[in-house]
């Protein structure tokens, strides 16, 4: 589907460049997210797909010897700037990892971890609409309603990851960021979580990474190419895959690599 | 001859046999038609083990059988007929005499043992030639067995592997059987103890005074209960009372927070504490913290405190068992899945809030077993307490007041004039009985708790 409106940007990023010590992981990447669509970063594996991605949320912060250059903003904010609390930021940008990654911790700790640090329902029963809204956002509310006990860890891979959504859901994010989020998943998981991301589409701005170039062209309207930590080519998903400008992009499209 | 050119006589031996075999199966491998199934060297090596192995296990078994069997020669001698029926001046006497035996103008403190003495000295080398001759003729048979058996199809590769396998059966053996023996022996001595002691006394008794044992109720003044309490008082509640929280925080900080490099080297600094002999813990404790608080007791106002306080002996303990629980936490805190960690920082949680919200109760079991291991080996340490720790048997609360415990006890009782046999002396078996008891229960308990956690994460 084609969108010829101009969406609002919701994250902007200008020229950025991102170092593991001497290696040269992204090479000025410059691109704009919008709030609206599902954007999706595509490129064989190595080529930096994770590591921007991980710039969005300052996730890099926790490799001592990874180091950003340039400037990335969410909503005109410059988040690199020494006045941004990351503590907020990543409140504000949630995050889905490539394996599931629930705490060793009930269902219902697992989703109400974030709203506790955070102080956003200090009474039980604000926890309890939290908890039982995001789990139903997710997808995943009728299936653990009447166990939210028990441990998280004991669900299927595939209702791990929707927790790990529904976790991030909780703090009531505006950007999340999926990095492979089904690459651990078998077919049936990997479509509801597909569904779950045509759902909360709109009301938070979604940035997925993946190497299943289908299920890009499934989920997202915008589609990132990267390639050796160059962002090679940026646009509406449907002309990326139909009609490629780059002959690098339209190399991958068709399998010649990857 | 004595046993150690024996066991030399042993490996020649089997090294004779493992050229000559080699030798052997070189021929048959160069001149034959067929394919030999092993190498030369591992023929030899079967050869050797066939004359090894049966030398050294006679060997063994002679120089356990041969003092008997001296003794008894020598008993049946006419001279021995002077000796005194039984007991201990019997026993000292022939001691004497065998020590005796094949030295020179050394006068005897006996008369009698100096008459043995020749006979000592005869049968003694009777029966190491005998032994010689039986271990040699025992490395020729084994190597004759062997070396007929060397032909192109023989295996004896896998017949090597089978008598390695067995040489490290039995290594492993011999530590299980020690400790076995070690607990046998001390439920031995244990049941004399308590043949004389009841054990309703002995355990739930509160006054421990073993200087003053009455003849017609011993048990009243061997109560264990005093002991057990400041062993329990100095070892897991002061010792931990210090190595919990600083154990804890540095495997922490070594793990969350250190820079690679800090880390390096800050973690083997860590560790050399756990090997510094405790005897100068010992002293570090008795002439330098014992002292220091006592001052500073003093200071506060109470003039009477003891240098031997069960603070004294607590605090030192604790710094010693330090690495023993920051290694196991560390060491569990780093097996949190990274996965985890990145979780919680991604919710926007700081580094503290992911410690003590995620890491340390996924680590927790690890942690639990490593301060049961470090309990295990401060209610076993001895050296501090013996140094640092007073003799007075007190119940008390009261860290500035001097307790003692299980292990200074013990030393305290065996070190002592006091005869083999006296409920003062057996005591400190049936105390050594406990205590291994309590360790060992703290140990299953330790390692049972690792394995369930290592399998939670695998
Ligand atoms: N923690 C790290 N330390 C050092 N180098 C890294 C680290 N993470 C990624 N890299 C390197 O950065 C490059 C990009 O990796 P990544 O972003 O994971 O690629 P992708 O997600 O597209 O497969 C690779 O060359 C990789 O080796
Ligand atoms: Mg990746």
């Amino acid at each position: 589907m084609t969108d010829n409106s101009l969406p609002a940007t919701k994250m902007s990023a200008r020229d950025v460049h991102v170092y593991y010590g001497a290696t040269h992981a992204i090479k000025g990447v410059s691109i704009d997210v919008d709030q609206e669509n599902v954007t999706a970063f595509i490129g064989p594996s190595g080529c930096g797909k994770s590591t921007f991605l991980r710039t969005l949320n300052r996730m890099n912060d926790t490799i001592p010897i990874a180091r950003v250059e340039g400037d990335i903003t969410l909503d005109g904010e410059n988040i690199y700037s020494p006045a941004m609390d990351v503590v907020q930021l990543r409140a504000r940008v949630g995050m889905v990892f490539q394996k599931p990654n629930p705490f060793p911790k009930s269902i219902y700790e697992n989703v109400a971890y974030g709203p506790r640090i955070h102080g956003l329902a200090p009474v039980k029963s604000d926890m309890d609409r939290v908890v039982e809204q995001s789990l139903r956002r997710a997808g995943l509310w009728e299936e653990v309603k009447d166990r939210l006990h028990d441990s998280g860890t004991a669900l299927s891979g595939g209702q791990q990851q929707r927790l790990c959504i529904a976790r991030a859901i909780a703090v009531d994010p505006e950007v999340i960021l999926m990095d492979e989020p089904c690459s651990a998943l078998d077919p049936i998981a990997t479509a509801k979580i597909e569904e779950l991301i045509h759902e909360l589409r709109g009301r938070y701005a979604i940035v997925i990474v993946t190497h299943n170039m289908q299920q890009a062209a499934r989920v997202s309207q915008r589609t990132a190419f990267f390639h050796l930590g160059h962002l090679v080519e940026y646009g509406v998903t449907s002309d990326i895959f139909t009609n490629p400008r780059q002959e690098r992009t339209k190399d991958y499209i068709t399998g010649r690599y990857g | 001859m004595t046993l150690f050119p024996l066991i030399l006589l042993a490996f020649g031996l089997a090294l004779i046999g493992w050229l000559v075999a080699r030798a052997r199966a070189a021929r048959l491998q160069s001149s034959g038609r067929e394919r030999l199934h092993s190498l030369p060297g591992q023929h030899g090596w079967y050869v050797a083990m066939w004359i090894a192995a049966p030398t050294l296990i006679f060997i063994a078994f002679w120089s356990w059988l041969s003092p008997a069997l001296v003794v008894d020669a020598v008993l049946a001698t006419p001279e021995a007929a002077q000796l005194p029926a039984a007991g201990f001046e019997r026993q000292a006497i022939l001691g004497e005499a065998r020590a005796l035996a094949g030295t020179e103008g050394l006068g005897a403190f006996n008369p009698l043992a100096e008459t043995l003495a020749p006979a000592f000295e005869v049968y003694i080398a009777r029966y190491a030639w005998i032994g010689t001759g039986i271990a040699v003729l025992l490395a020729f048979a084994g190597g004759a067995y062997a070396f007929t058996r060397i032909a192109p199809a023989f295996r004896a590769r896998t017949q090597v592997e089978r008598g390695v396998m067995l040489m490290l059966l039995v290594a492993s053996l011999i530590a299980i059987l020690t400790t076995l023996g070690i607990f046998l022996s001390l439920l031995f001595e244990s049941a004399r103890f308590f043949s004389i002691v009841s054990i309703t006394d002995f355990l739930f008794g509160t006054v421990w005074s073993p200087q003053v044992i009455s003849e017609r109720d011993p048990g009243a003044t061997l109560g264990a209960v005093p002991l057990f309490w400041g062993t329990f008082f100095i070892g897991a509640v002061i010792a931990m009372a210090v190595a919990i929280p600083l154990g804890l925080m540095s495997a922490i900080y070594l793990t969350q927070y250190a820079a690679p490099a800090v880390r390096r080297w800050m973690k083997p600094l860590l560790e050399i504490l756990a090997g510094v002999p405790t005897v100068v813990y010992g002293y570090f404790a008795a002439l330098t913290v014992g002292p220091a608080l006592r001052d500073f007791a003093a200071l506060l106002g109470f003039p009477y405190a003891s240098s031997e306080s069960a603070l004294a002996a607590g605090l030192v303990m604790g710094v010693m068992i330090i690495p023993f629980v920051s290694s196991m936490a560390d060491d569990s805190i780093a097996a949190v899945p990274t996965s985890m960690r990145d979780g919680s920082l991604a919710m926007g949680a700081t580094t503290s809030e992911t410690i003590g919200r995620v890491l340390l109760p996924a680590a927790l079991p690890g942690v639990v077993a490593g301060i049961l291991l470090a309990v295990s080996r401060a209610i076993g340490e001895t050296m501090i307490v013996v140094m640092a720790a007073s003799g007075a048997a007190n119940i008390t609360l009261n860290p500035m007041e001097s307790a003692t415990t299980v292990t200074k006890q013990i030393v305290d009782l065996l070190t002592g004039e006091a005869e083999f046999d006296s409920p003062k002396t057996l005591a400190a078996f049936a105390l050594g009985l406990t205590l291994f008891v309590i360790t060992f229960l703290l140990n299953i308990v330790a390692l049972r708790v690792v394995k369930r956690y290592r399998e939670a994460y695998e």
